[in-house]
């Protein structure tokens, strides 16, 4: 058995901010990203890109990218959305979703652009 | 044409016995399985039943004809083999909705499951299912918020909830309860839960217990920019009791409370569940007492039909069963009752033991519970059986990791993830379950040490009570 370890989270460090569903594993890269637009739009969701600044992260309401993309299937076009929230807004968090309307709830959401910790 | 008055007893079967009644929509139906006494024939204790359990008496009053007893009364009208036992049988039965008063479960199984129980000419009574008719689930209040606001209220979006119940169960102070709250929290969980048996002992009362938690909640969420929450026990000995906790639980601003519905009472639930619609407290419940109704296979009340009543009486949490941990539950079995949380409508299907179509309407769902005896090691399979709309609760998987409950809940929280990113990938991860927890812990060092203490445990004894199978 290893030596026992410290749990290394605080109030002071900002790194120790978490933001929801895969906020636990090492932060995506673009196959990661990729596999899970293939997912949102193989469930029939409707896909939309959000942004906040990481210090706002809590909050409910992130600012809409545009609006969500109703009925798109292209797997490229999605993440060309993202890509381009991302270069947009570099130092904030910009997550992806995936609406399922008939849930009426959001069946996917995860932060695939992590923003500069505050 | 006026009847007229015969005293003594008559056949059951006479009266209560119509295999050619078709039922109405409207109608509540039952499925008992019934082993009769010995020379008992099977449409008599099917009427039996029947009568017993609506307008019956065990001799004729005269009073029966003041009233229009074949409107009111229960009818057996189909009875069935069980697979397996030849010396029982189902029994099916038509009650007429106006024999129950509106939006209450208490009403309905003070008849189903009442005397008739305990009733001579039966061996033994089992009610395996019940159809609520859609005409009568609309009189229910039914779950508070359900899984879509929940989900809403907590931020909690695309994958199963976490959770731990605080051990030791019983004997902790306040201060040392929230503080291992706050561990659990700080680590990556959702929700902490106290052990059903926790309401306000000496030991620890309610409401300091209520302070520390909501303390340990406020920290947890500031340090983690995440929703939190704890099952604070609201079960107590009277009802105002519990109203006084559960008031002083929503000043306190805490998301969500908890209640055992079978001890507490269905009465209990059923209001502690408005009460909750009406405050917006999200409302968890635990099921203590449940396996003395529905473990025996030919006596009692079957699970899915516990699991029905709750539905109706409201609540938006209920335990389940894990399949994979060490308490009871037959993996089929329990996806059906899962199902009858968690759908809108479902149909009968045999092959999960669900004996007619059950259309909830427009009720709210209620999350599944999956709690007792699982680790890490079970993620992949407690993911891939309950699917999205779970709760996992790890106890002794959180509070028994080597470096302590916030490694252990971090620990589960990258196991969770790792299996649904996987899962979402297409990875069937039952079956690559091993290799999706290895690759995860090899950036996790606590899900590492987490894996490597308890490895070797496995929980397999077999099913008591199975869902009955052909044996010829």
């Amino acid at each position: 058995m290893s030596e026992m370890q410290d749990y290394n989270s605080s109030l002071e460090d900002p790194n120790s901010r978490k933001f929801e569903t895969f906020s636990y594993l090492p932060a995506m890269d673009a196959a990661r990203i990729r596999k899970q637009v293939e997912y949102i739009v193989s469930k029939g969701w409707n896909p939309a890109v959000e942004h906040t600044e990481p210090e706002n992260a809590f909050d409910h309401y992130w600012y809409m990218w545009k609006l969500p993309m109703f009925g798109e299937t292209n797997v490229d076009a999605i993440l060309a959305e993202a890509e381009a929230c991302h270069q947009a807004h570099p130092n904030n968090h910009v997550r992806l979703i995936g609406f399922d309307n008939y849930a009426q709830s959001k069946g996917a959401e995860m932060v695939v652009f992590r923003g500069k910790p505050v | 044409m006026a009847k007229t008055y015969n005293a003594g007893v008559k056949e059951y079967r006479e009266t209560y016995w119509m295999p050619d009644y078709t039922p109405k929509d409207t109608d509540l139906l039952a499925c008992f399985k019934i082993t009769p006494q010995a020379g008992v024939p099977r449409e008599e204790a099917a009427a039996a039943v029947a009568a017993e359990s609506s307008t019956g008496t065990w001799t004729t009053v005269w009073t029966d004809l003041l009233t229009d007893l074949d409107y009111y009364k229960g009818r057996a009208y189909a009875i069935e083999d069980v697979p397996g036992n030849d010396d029982a049988f189902y029994a099916f039965i038509a009650y007429p909705i106006d024999l129950f008063e509106e939006g209450s479960v208490v009403n309905v199984f003070t008849s189903l499951v009442g005397n008739v129980f305990g009733f001579k000419a039966v061996r033994a009574l089992r009610l395996e299912d019940v159809r609520f008719p859609i005409a009568y689930v609309m009189t229910c209040n039914g779950p508070p918020h359900g899984i879509q606001l929940e989900r809403d209220m907590m931020n909690k979006y695309g994958r199963p909830l976490l959770g731990c119940t605080i051990k030791p169960k019983l004997g902790l102070s306040a201060k040392n309860y929230g503080r291992a709250v706050y561990e659990c929290l700080r680590g990556g969980l959702d929700f902490t839960k106290d052990d059903e048996n926790v309401n306000s002992q000496p030991f620890m009362r309610w409401r300091p217990r209520f302070d520390f938690v909501m303390e340990a909640i406020d920290k947890a969420e500031r340090e983690t920019g995440e929703r939190k929450g704890h099952y604070l026990n609201v079960t107590a000995p009277t009802p105002e009791e519990m109203y006084k906790r559960a008031e002083y639980a929503k000043e306190i601003g805490a998301p969500i409370i908890m209640h055992d519905y079978i001890t507490g009472g269905f009465c209990a639930n059923t209001g502690l569940a408005q009460w909750c619609r009406d405050n917006g407290v999200l409302l968890h419940i635990h099921r203590a007492m449940h396996a003395v109704l529905d473990r025996n296979p030919n006596h009692g009340i079957h699970f899915r039909v516990l699991t029905k009543i709750l539905r109706l009486s409201g609540g938006d949490h209920l335990h389940t069963g894990t399949v994979v941990g060490k308490l009871e539950g037959d993996r089929e079995s329990t996806l059906g009752w899962i199902d009858l949380l968690r759908e809108s409508y479902i149909k009968e299907d045999r092959s999960r033991g669900i004996f007619f179509d059950q259309d909830w309407g427009a009720m709210p769902g209620v999350f599944a519970v999956a709690s007792g005896g699982i680790h890490v090691w079970h993620m992949p399979a407690l993911v891939n059986i309950f699917g999205d709309d779970a709760v996992l609760q790890f106890g002794g998987g959180t509070l028994g990791h080597p470096w302590g409950n916030a490694a252990g809940a971090a620990a589960n929280r990258v196991a969770l993830e790792a299996c649904v990113e996987a899962r979402n990938q297409g990875v069937a991860i039952e079956k690559e379950g091993k290799d999706v927890l290895l690759k995860a812990a090899a950036s996790s060092p606590e899900l590492k040490i987490a894996m490597e203490t308890w490895k070797e445990i496995k929980f397999e004894f077999d099913t008591v009570d199975k869902l009955d199978a052909a044996h010829k």
